[in-house]
């Protein structure tokens, strides 16, 4: 296919020309809204994966009216008739589900299993029985409701429209109960609410649309639908006002890219794209959903370590510089002069020369100090000066944790160098009032004895 | 349906295989499927069977081969993927384990299908065929050694056994602790997070296997149901282990035996043993959520129902001694029902418990105390008139409040309480009523 008639292709179903692309966006936009509001509730009950258990439940009512269907003379293959048989199967699914759940030893996902196993492996008996009827045309029964997005005609739009209504309705009306439900069903309780029967009815909601779903677009997209835009929607809101929304936003976002895309590429199944779209959806709003998202908290975190670094470099070279000012007897060594072997702070901070080369290169972009090829680096004025209010805020610190805390002299530089960091400027005002009697804001002489390094490499 | 149907025979050869390779299944996916329903991870063997589409497709794409072995790895390196995958989702981004299930298996069954629609467009790859084997074909896929055939699926599976066996034992402890309290496991040095990866990399394998081997809905049903029936049974972690596998097994037996012989009340031949296992462990867990000791229905039912007799009884006893002591003459089943409440027709049942047990004799319709039933009946106003005493001066009840307590209390009431009753009572002889209290008698019936 050139560009241009990739171009042309993209445009047509775009604008929706195509009779089968209208009612497939139509249907399946729909479907997917209906199920992003659904999966928050579902989600925040801790019962994501019901779409799961209930699909699953559908098939022995299939079977059962199919074969009810065969016993009064027809063919069997009736649609109404195979839905409605999966649609009490699914209820009678979802009342175990809600009835095992009364047992304090049964969890949530113990229930969802034992409904799920339990009622596909019937559905699977069954199926064998049906295969030994000879009238019965029981070929491709499983694929007969499982599935089939891209055929979808107006009918299908027409059921899916007509049901998603009636669910968002329902689910709108009773918006103030099914909150408290998910948040605190003892609260709930308290409030006169009937729980069992909000379980009930959350749990009715979803079989209409998993039936729905399950025949419109197939049993994992279904699923996917239920669970995946829920998810995503908990990292950008901890609101449920807002949850509800983003969550139908996101799964009528995923149909309708999904859909396009399968309508533009070959051989690309709707349902399957969607589901990767939707995917797709949770993983960006994993990495950068603004409320949970992780990258954010690598992000703070990653800072975190770089400012600790960055403070704790300047310092040592602070200290450092001021040995070697010490030990000049001329006394003509301006802070500037000193430079020091950058092997030394290494060797003192344990860090990896990279780490090491990496926190100075900051430094040096950010002006405060000078690195030579000889690996040795030297403060510039301002570099100087903020390594002095460094110090001076350690030393408070210190002389503080000693007089106040009874934290040894000898190990007061390693408490110190733990939680400084965590102090605010208010913090450090009121110590200065209470500590800095004799030196009026310049740094005060190390309160423990340094260690006595060189700049040719010295010893710990 | 058949109307010629052979007559129902059992082959060992051929069912004894079946049983075999169901009874391994069963016993290696119960005893993990303990931990996973105790982790609340129970979901995670129906999510590893839709997960292993694309790792079938990776192997055969890789090697454009449909060999079983190819695939089995591939599907084995999913399985595991699937649930790290899910392990890491759940704890990084903090979401509710199933739905990081959910997201997992969903979107990694998607992939799966978009690559082999399109890739594998002119070699029909259906996961159906390929990987799912059935249990009943077990028998017709072996291996000789010497003289001795034995089933492929039966070696696999017992090799799966030996393996969760073998982690089960070594790991006792760590799977024990990881499971009821990772935080007190981690402070202890046991890392829950090597634990829990083992696990499920434990699970996928006998999951993938048995999909291979005998089928998939069977491995899903036997991680959940039994221990979960397990669980109603016992509170402790070995025997719930010992239990889950014995019903696993259990289930197995009368599944397949039930897959071959119940439809042919009906006139079919045999439906799926698979289902027919699955089914029987659905039944072994309503007996258990019916029957269970101490949390069943029944059993908390007919506590109540016992319950309910006895105090019925007592009351009867008590009523007669009144009566007695009154002067009264003795009561007809007409008059107790009207005193007691009680329905006419329950009090056959009465009449005949309190006589086999020799407290109550009835000559013509007339109820009267034997010797025995005096001693009883004795102790039970001793101690309602003492609670009678006790409300009255302790508590400050008044007359009119004093018989309902009391009338409750005396049901549960010992020699000893009796004792500290009598020690504390204010008036040792009579009630608050003025009625005397009987003597306390020197051996308690």
């Amino acid at each position: 296919m050139s560009w241009n008639e990739l171009l042309l292709q993209v445009f047509r179903v775009i604008t929706l020309q195509d009779y089968n692309t209208r009612m497939v966006m139509l249907g399946t936009g729909l479907l997917g809204a209906a199920s992003g509001v659904i999966g928050v509730f579902l989600l925040l009950r801790k019962r994501a994966l019901l779409g799961d258990a209930i699909s699953h439940a559908t098939l022995p009512g299939v079977c059962i009216a199919f074969l009810i269907g065969v016993a009064s003379g027809g063919s069997g293959k009736s649609m109404p008739l195979l839905l409605s048989g999966a649609a009490i199967t699914g209820l009678l699914g979802g009342l175990a589900i809600l009835g095992l759940r009364q047992f304090r030893r049964i969890k949530e996902d113990a229930a969802l299993g034992i409904v799920l196993s339990i009622f596909f492996g019937l559905g699977i008996l069954l199926l064998t029985l049906i295969q030994q009827i000879p009238e019965g045309h029981a070929a491709g029964l499983e694929g007969f409701i499982y599935g089939k997005t891209a055929s979808m005609v107006a009918e299908d739009a027409v059921l899916i429209a007509s049901v998603t209504g009636c669910v968002l309705l329902v689910a709108l009306l009773l918006y103030r109960p099914m909150q408290l439900l998910c948040f605190d069903e003892g609260y709930a309780a308290s409030q006169g609410w009937p729980v069992f029967w909000l379980d009930g009815l959350l749990m009715s909601l979803v079989v209409a649309i998993t039936i729905v779903g399950l025949q419109a677009v197939g049993l994992i997209m279904i699923i996917a639908l239920l669970v995946v835009p829920a998810a995503a929607s908990r990292f950008w809101t901890h609101q449920l006002p807002k949850m509800l929304p983003l969550s139908a936003a996101l799964a009528t976002f995923s149909c309708l890219v999904g859909a396009t895309i399968s309508a533009i590429a070959p051989r690309v199944p709707s349902g399957a794209a969607i589901v990767l779209i939707a995917v797709a959806t949770f993983l960006v709003s994993l990495f950068f959903g603004n409320v949970r998202g992780i990258y954010w908290s690598w992000r703070r975190h990653w800072r975190l370590r770089q400012s600790y670094d960055r403070e704790h470099l300047l310092r040592d070279m602070y200290e450092l510089v001021e040995l070697e000012r010490e030990q000049d007897k001329s006394g003509k060594m301006g802070p500037t002069d000193v430079s020091i072997s950058i092997e030394v702070i290494e060797r003192h901070r344990q860090w990896s020369h990279g780490h090491m080369m990496r926190a100075l290169y900051r430094l040096q972009f950010q002006g405060l100090m000078l690195f030579h090829d000889e690996g040795r680096a030297r403060f510039t004025a301002s570099g100087f000066k903020e390594a002095a209010r460094l110090t001076y805020d350690h030393r408070l610190w210190e002389l503080y944790l000693m007089k106040y805390a009874d934290v040894d002299p000898l190990r007061v530089d390693r408490s110190a160098d733990d939680t400084e960091h965590a102090l605010d400027p208010e913090i450090m005002e009121s110590l200065k009032v209470m500590l800095d009697k004799e030196w009026n804001g310049k740094v005060p002489p190390s309160p423990h004895p340094l260690e006595s390094v060189s700049s040719e490499g010295g010893k710990r | 349906m058949n109307e010629s149907l052979p007559p129902f025979q059992f082959y060992w050869e051929l069912d004894g295989w079946i049983i075999l390779a169901g009874i391994l299944c069963a016993a290696s996916a119960s005893l993990l499927g303990s931990f996973l329903v105790l982790r609340r991870m129970s979901m995670l063997g129906d999510a590893i069977s839709h997960a292993v589409l694309p790792g079938l497709a990776a192997a055969f794409l890789l090697t454009g081969s449909r060999q079983s072995s190819l695939m089995f790895i591939g599907a084995i390196v999913v399985g595991v993927l699937t649930s790290w995958l899910t392990q890491w989702t759940k704890q990084i981004g903090k979401v509710d384990e199933g739905a990081a299930i959910g997201v997992v298996f969903t979107g990694l069954f998607a992939l799966g299908l978009v690559m082999i629609v399109r890739s594998a467009d002119s070699v029909d790859l259906d996961p159906g065929c390929v990987l799912y084997g059935s249990i009943e074909l077990t028998p017709l896929d072996r291996y000789r050694f010497g003289s001795w055939e034995i089933p492929r699926a039966v070696l696999t599976m017992a090799f799966v056994l030996a393996v969760n066996v073998v982690f089960v034992v070594t790991c006792y402890r760590q799977l024990k602790i990881t499971s009821f309290d990772p935080a007190l496991a981690d402070s202890l040095g046991i890392s829950s997070k090597v634990m829990h990866y083992l696990l499920a990399a434990l699970v996928a394998m006998t999951a993938v296997a048995s999909f291979e081997s005998v089928g998939n809905i069977l491995v899903v049903a036997m991680l959940i149901v039994p221990p979960a029936a397990a669980a109603l049974l016992t509170e402790r972690l070995s025997r719930m282990l010992v239990v889950s596998v014995v019903m696993g097994i259990v289930a197995t037996i009368a599944g397949h035996f039930g897959a071959i012989t119940v439809p042919r009340i009906w006139g079919y031949s045999s439906v799926s043993t698979a289902g027919g296992m699955t089914i029987a462990a659905g039944a072994l867990l309503i007996l258990t959520i019916l029957f269970a000791p101490k949390t069943g229905l029944l059993s908390s039912v007919g506590k109540k129902w016992l319950w309910g007799v006895r105090v019925n009884g007592e009351d009867i006893l008590a009523l007669l001694y009144r009566q007695e002591e009154r002067g009264e003459a003795g009561a007809t089943a007409e008059s107790l029902s009207k005193q007691l409440l009680l329905p006419r027709r329950n009090l056959w049942f009465y009449r005949w418990l309190l006589g086999i047990r020799n407290y109550v004799r009835v000559e013509k319709s007339d109820w009267k105390l034997t010797e025995k039933g005096r001693m009883a009946a004795q102790d039970l106003v001793r101690s309602h008139r003492l609670w009678e005493n006790y409300f009255a001066s302790e508590v400050g009840l008044t007359n009119e409040q004093l018989h309902p307590p009391a009338e409750r209390l005396e049901h549960f009431t010992g020699s000893q309480i009796r004792k500290q009753l009598f020690e504390h009572g204010p008036s040792q002889e009579v009630d608050p009523h003025g009625k005397p209290i009987p003597p306390e008698r020197d051996k308690p019936s």
